[in-house]
């Protein structure tokens, strides 16, 4: 681990007119560390994740993230066309719905290798090599690198979105429900999945989620959101083994042991 | 341009009170000079226009024949190709359009024309200097559909974004070994703009690249006009190990003999009989007349028997 972070935000505010988003959230994520943010439903998870892979402009606040070259910028004082080449090459976005991730009416293979020939790959043989690799690593067999994403399964789809994204070694991979919408032997699959590569590729994630299972093995610390602030944040073991606050007490209480 | 009005006016006064020359009035005329000035400034770039409706349908060529009214003078000499031959109805309505609206002289002969109006096909004999080729546009944003959003796409175009179009490309690998596109194949320009040379086959694109003549693309229906000056860089995209080829037919033009020109296929019986000819009709015409003659061609003279 460097001993610089990866990101900061400082002061962080979304208001949507009179109603708040998100309000002054602050903290720092630290290269190949994940981060969960955890709150049930409209407590401001996504407006948070929103604001800081900038597919929403805040109300207040900063975030600056650290480039490859070391130097910090201000996400918000950057052009568009930075952004833009930072998001499909330094960061990765996977999306609840793998639909909104991936283009459905093209193969798999190009939707992997999308991202290399947006940064000037132009050698269809390596494309397809890296393709290949990629599908293997998330368990999707060689055999469908040319099958349209329409004839996967959703853990399938949800798995190439994985590889569609990582494909660039990005540092920092934003999740906003990753396992939504799985049963629950594919949810445990691609956790299984998701955590390999994290630890094997050293990534930096802040995943959104309103499964604590999902948070308790998938992150190192987690922040806890109601009503667009940060009530807790803390270690993950520390938060949901021993909860401080209130909510937070009755969040963990209120999961289903089976 | 304008004091076409005034020399032929009198004349046109008696017989077409109703018509400006070459149809369009002035101040439209103007409005897409203006929209072509800028496409030629900045070549390969999609410039919005107020297209106007054309006594004709949209499809039919509505872009290219503003364009070529906005850019004709009375001193012209039009011709007008439709998949390469001047005998077929849209070439042959058009060019009686502007026969009629703006009295110009017309010819089929490609060396003869100052303008030259085409649908799909760039003429086989090499444009010269001081010549136009208008092209009549269907759709203008080879991003269609990778992207339908016109929004991103020309967000696109500015940031220069354009690795979706090696994903067709790599789609058209993927699926039949090798580049199955074969018509409107996307160029870059100046190392620039990804442009869409409209429904030219890809036999045609080496041709955009340094040509002498001006080439002006017009989009009715769209609303887009984009240009090449002379002698600009038209690269056709490709991959390292899947280069950029042109199609090759194998054998020459059954009526002519020309070979490495774009033939077309006609049918000649229900038992399968078949013939490639030229698509370029002026090309094999003048070779005809030349004396070249191939396997079912006639010699000049005797054809018209």
């Amino acid at each position: 681990m460097s001993d610089e972070p990866l990101l900061r935000v400082s002061a962080l505010s979304k208001y949507y007119g009179a109603r708040t988003g998100c309000e002054d959230v602050t903290f720092e994520l630290w290269p190949g560390e994940v981060l969960a943010v955890v709150g049930e439903s409209g407590s401001g998870k996504t407006t948070l994740l929103n604001c800081l892979s900038t597919r929403l402009t805040p109300s207040a606040g900063c975030v600056s993230y650290r480039m490859r070259d070391g130097e910090w910028r201000d996400l918000y004082r950057m052009s568009e066309a930075e952004r833009r080449l930072l998001m499909r090459t330094d960061w990765g976005f996977v999306h609840q719905n793998p639909a909104d991730g991936l283009r459905m009416t093209v193969s798999a293979g190009a939707n992997v290798g999308e991202r290399l020939m947006a940064v000037g790959e132009r050698h269809y043989g390596r494309i397809r090599d890296t393709a290949t690799e990629w599908l293997g690593r998330v368990e999707i067999g060689a055999d469908r690198i040319d099958d349209q994403p329409r004839a996967f399964s959703g853990g399938m789809r949800q798995r190439l979105q994985i590889a569609r994204n990582l494909v660039t070694a990005p540092r920092l991979v934003f999740m906003d429900e990753p396992t939504g919408g799985l049963d629950v032997s594919v949810q445990a699959r691609l956790l299984d999945l998701l955590r390999g590569l994290v630890n094997d590729l050293g990534l930096a994630a802040i995943v959104v989620t309103h499964d604590l299972a999902v948070a308790r093995l998938l992150s190192r610390r987690m922040m806890v959101m109601k009503d667009g602030h940060v009530i807790e944040a803390g270690l993950t073991d520390r938060v949901l083994d021993d909860p401080r606050a209130p909510y937070t007490q009755l969040l963990v209480s209120s999961v289903l042991a089976v | 341009m304008t004091e076409a009005t005034g020399t032929r006016s009198s004349e046109a006064a008696r017989s077409l009170a109703t018509y400006n020359f070459a149809y369009l009035d002035e101040q439209t005329k103007r409005m897409i000079r203006r929209a072509i000035l800028k496409a030629i400034a900045i070549p390969g770039y999609q410039v919005p226009f107020a297209s106007r409706e054309m006594p004709m349908p949209y499809g039919w060529g509505t872009g290219g024949v503003q364009v070529t009214a906005a850019v004709i003078g009375p001193d012209d000499v039009l011709k007008v190709i439709d998949q390469g031959a001047d005998d077929t109805t849209n070439a042959v309505s058009i060019r009686a359009f502007f026969k009629k609206v703006a009295r110009v002289a017309v010819t089929t002969r490609t060396a003869e024309a100052t303008i030259i109006q085409t649908r799909h096909r760039i003429p086989e004999q090499p444009l010269a200097d001081g010549q136009i080729l208008v092209y009549q546009v269907p759709i203008p944003e080879p991003l269609r559909f990778l992207e339908p959003r016109e929004t991103e796409t020309r967000k696109m175009h500015a940031l220069e974004e354009y690795g979706l179009m090696h994903v067709k490309l790599y789609e058209d690998i993927a699926r039949n070994g090798r580049i199955a596109t074969t018509y409107a194949y996307p160029v870059k320009v100046e190392g620039r703009y990804v442009m869409d040379p409209s429904p030219t086959p890809k036999f045609d694109n080496p041709k955009m690249h340094r040509s002498r003549a001006l080439q002006l693309f017009g989009a009715g229906r769209e609303k887009r006009i984009y240009a090449l000056p002379p002698f600009t860089e038209v690269v056709s995209l490709d991959f390292e190990d899947h280069p950029f080829e042109i199609q090759s037919f194998g054998r020459p033009c059954a009526l002519c003999g020309a070979e490495g020109v774009y033939l077309d296929e006609v049918i000649l019986d229900d038992r399968g009989g078949r013939m490639f000819v030229c698509s370029d009709t002026d090309h094999c015409e003048t070779r005809r007349a030349d004396g070249h003659h191939g396997e079912l061609g006639a010699p000049a003279g005797e054809a018209a028997e």
